[in-house]
């Protein structure tokens, strides 16, 4: 196992809703959580996951993501089992998707 | 003096080789039957040593019973011979290499016998003579390739040596042609012997001798694939092409590879593309082998017909069960064609499939350092046309996109790679350097084996978006195009976000966004199947799926 954190400013506005899941915990899978969290501005990031050694992949990929959807005060907890970064990618779009819709 | 120094040449040596082979084969042979367990026999009277040797082994159909015969031949009357065969799939196809009855080889594609292949070349007991595509060697049959000798699989025969292919015709007709008509031995195997054959798929007079095999010949179930294994990130690329591809250029006539990737784009067509309005639109006429996954879009009637080169097991996975249930609905009556040669391979327009590497031009290969299996039909299929025009949406606003110098309006064939950007145990599919030169220099081969030339692909499918690549105008460009859908391999990393930014304006790269695809819809709850079980059902319970797809 591995516990990586990461912090990266914020580009937009605070989420519509309080939080948004998506995946599961699973082999080459992962579950992502976003929650709205008072962070001043800032985005926040924490990582457990089951591979070592891919911290700088973890980083740019959420760098990438929080650029991607211009996001602010939200703290992302990532359950990950080996995922893929084109997993990864893919469930926190998921996620942001659902937390940024008010309708939903 | 000249009539001195002329030497009397012998015009009839093909014929006279042919009669005595005959000859000799008839000692064990009931008039064109030969005795079964007599067989071995039979190949050491008519096979000589150094023959050109042909046996049927293409995507699945197998002449096997022929093959592990030939296997078991003394290497002191059968030996250094030369095999010219599109398949390498079975065990006994390297078995005579291994004992030294062949030596020399040309072929296109060795899959499952990879690893063994590459071996016995680095033992120095084979010699490969080249990896070619299928049309290459076919046309090298009737050229300077043609067989002495070929063995056929064939379902039926009758006691004049007709032949009944059954629903899988595939490449017999190449192989019997080019060896019937320069006096070759034509041997079939067939799954049984009988007063009447169905259909004559072969007139008698082009085969030299038939046997009974004691079992039906192998087929390789190698176009099934499980609709449970099929990820969300391959639903997610399979919406992209639908919308960046199919959408855009209103693709109505295209091939399709045989992977998960394309499977997932089959099992959304009657699901995503049909709740996009797109039924009619796209995807109507597919040359493809064929894969049980398209049964949801044929029995929906989203696909409008199919040519397929093949057959899967069980009398054709979709034949067995599709088949006959669409040959009973007049509006669909030909949705399936059986009978399709493997010359008309490069009639078709679009092609989309996979691979396992690409390099920064767009070449990609699936020859790894350690394997050498060869391309399938995925060279023919994937290469722009040059002889080839019409008038079709797709093919002349891909024209229009490249922007050819001069006036003369031109179109251009799509040719799409649809990949992850890492593939198995997190191997970036993306490289600086194809492993193919590599194995140039290993295996001593005139050129690096290249599955799908750069120039030749128009655009780039990955989970991170798409790359067209008509709309890059120099090489850097380019580069950049495919280091922008390149992900977070090494050479994803190093791109230049400034330039990738630009082309994303221009279209050159787009994501998901800009494609209108939403991500939340990439589950597998898109797909019209998740399981062998459902395609089952899909087909009314005719589709008969081989054993080791059922878990029921």
């Amino acid at each position: 196992m591995e516990h990586l954190e990461f912090d990266y400013d914020g580009t937009g506005e605070k989420p519509a809703r309080a939080l948004a899941l998506a995946g599961v915990v699973g082999s080459g899978n992962l579950e992502v959580l976003i929650e709205a969290a008072d962070l001043g501005g800032r985005c926040a990031a924490v990582v457990d996951t089951s591979v070592r050694g891919f911290g700088e992949t973890w980083r740019q990929v959420l760098a990438d993501f929080f650029a991607r959807h211009g996001l602010s005060d939200v703290r992302v907890s990532i359950n990950d089992g080996g995922a893929t970064p084109a997993v990864v990618s893919l469930r926190l779009d998921q996620a942001a998707a659902e937390i940024k819709d008010a309708q939903a | 003096m000249l009539e001195t120094a002329k030497t009397a040449r012998v015009w009839d040596t093909l014929e006279r080789s042919y009669r005595a082979r005959i000859e000799r084969g008839a000692a064990f042979a009931d008039g064109k039957t030969v005795r079964r367990d007599e067989i071995v026999s039979f190949l050491e009277a008519v096979i000589e040593p150094g023959d050109r040797v042909c046996i049927e082994g293409n995507n699945q159909k197998h002449a096997d019973f022929l093959a592990s015969s030939l296997a078991k031949t003394s290497t002191d009357a059968i030996r250094d011979l030369h095999i010219v065969q599109s398949n390498i799939a079975l065990p006994p196809h390297l078995d005579v290499f291994e004992r030294g009855t062949a030596r020399r080889l040309d072929f296109c594609y060795a899959g499952p016998q990879g690893l063994r292949m590459a071996r016995l070349v680095g033992e120095g007991k084979i010699e490969v003579g080249a990896i070619h595509t299928y049309l290459e060697l076919y046309s090298r049959y009737f050229c300077d390739l043609t067989p002495h000798v070929s063995f056929v699989a064939a379902d039926a025969a009758d006691a004049d040596g007709n032949l009944y292919t059954g629903p899988n015709t595939e490449d017999t007709p190449a192989i019997v042609e080019a060896t019937a008509f320069k006096s070759g031995v034509l041997i079939a195997q067939v799954n049984r012997l009988v007063d009447k054959v169905p259909r004559v798929d072969v007139p008698g007079d082009w085969v030299s001798f038939v046997v009974e095999a004691p079992k039906p010949h192998y087929i390789e179930p190698i176009f099934t694939r499980d609709p449970a294994v099929i990820t969300e990130v391959q639903v997610l690329m399979a919406m992209m092409v639908i919308r960046g591809i199919y959408e855009k250029y209103g693709v109505t006539r295209l091939n399709h590879g045989i992977g998960f990737d394309t499977a997932a784009i089959e099992l959304i067509l009657p699901t995503y593309a049909q709740d996009l309005g797109l039924k009619g639109k796209i995807c109507q006429y597919m040359s493809v082998n064929p894969c049980p996954t398209l049964i949801p879009a044929i029995e929906s009637g989203f696909v409008e017909s199919i040519h397929c080169a093949g057959s899967e097991t069980r009398h054709g996975g979709l034949y067995g069960g599709a088949l006959r249930r669409v040959l009973h609905r007049p509006r669909r009556h030909d949705a399936l064609e059986p009978h399709l040669l493997s010359a008309r391979r490069p009639l078709f327009r679009s092609l989309i499939g996979s691979t396992l590497q690409i390099d920064l031009e767009g070449n990609s290969s699936t020859a790894t350092l350690s394997r050498i299996t060869g391309f399938g039909g995925a060279p023919n299929f994937g290469s722009e046309s040059r002889a080839r025009r019409h008038g079709s949406e797709a093919w002349l606003k891909a024209g229009r996109e490249q922007r050819l110098s001069g006036e003369m309006p031109r179109g251009r064939k799509l040719v799409v790679q649809i990949v992850e950007t890492f593939g198995d145990g997190m191997s970036p599919t993306f490289v600086e350097r194809l492993d193919a030169w590599e194995l140039q220099k290993t295996f001593d081969m005139p050129l690096p084996p290249v599955m799908v030339y750069g120039d030749d692909l128009t655009h780039l499918v990955t989970e991170e978006g798409i790359a067209n690549l008509l709309l890059c105008d120099t090489m850097e460009e380019r580069e950049q195009a495919i280091r922008g859908v390149a992900g977070y391999t090494p050479v994803g990393m190093k791109r230049d976000r400034e330039m990738v930014a630009r082309l994303r304006e221009k279209g050159a790269v787009q994501y998901a966004d800009d494609l209108g695809v939403d991500k939340r819809f990439a589950t597998r709850d898109l797909l019209a199947a998740r399981s062998i079980k459902d395609l089952v059902a899909w087909s009314g319970g005719l589709y008969d799926p081989p054993s080791r797809f059922r878990n029921w």
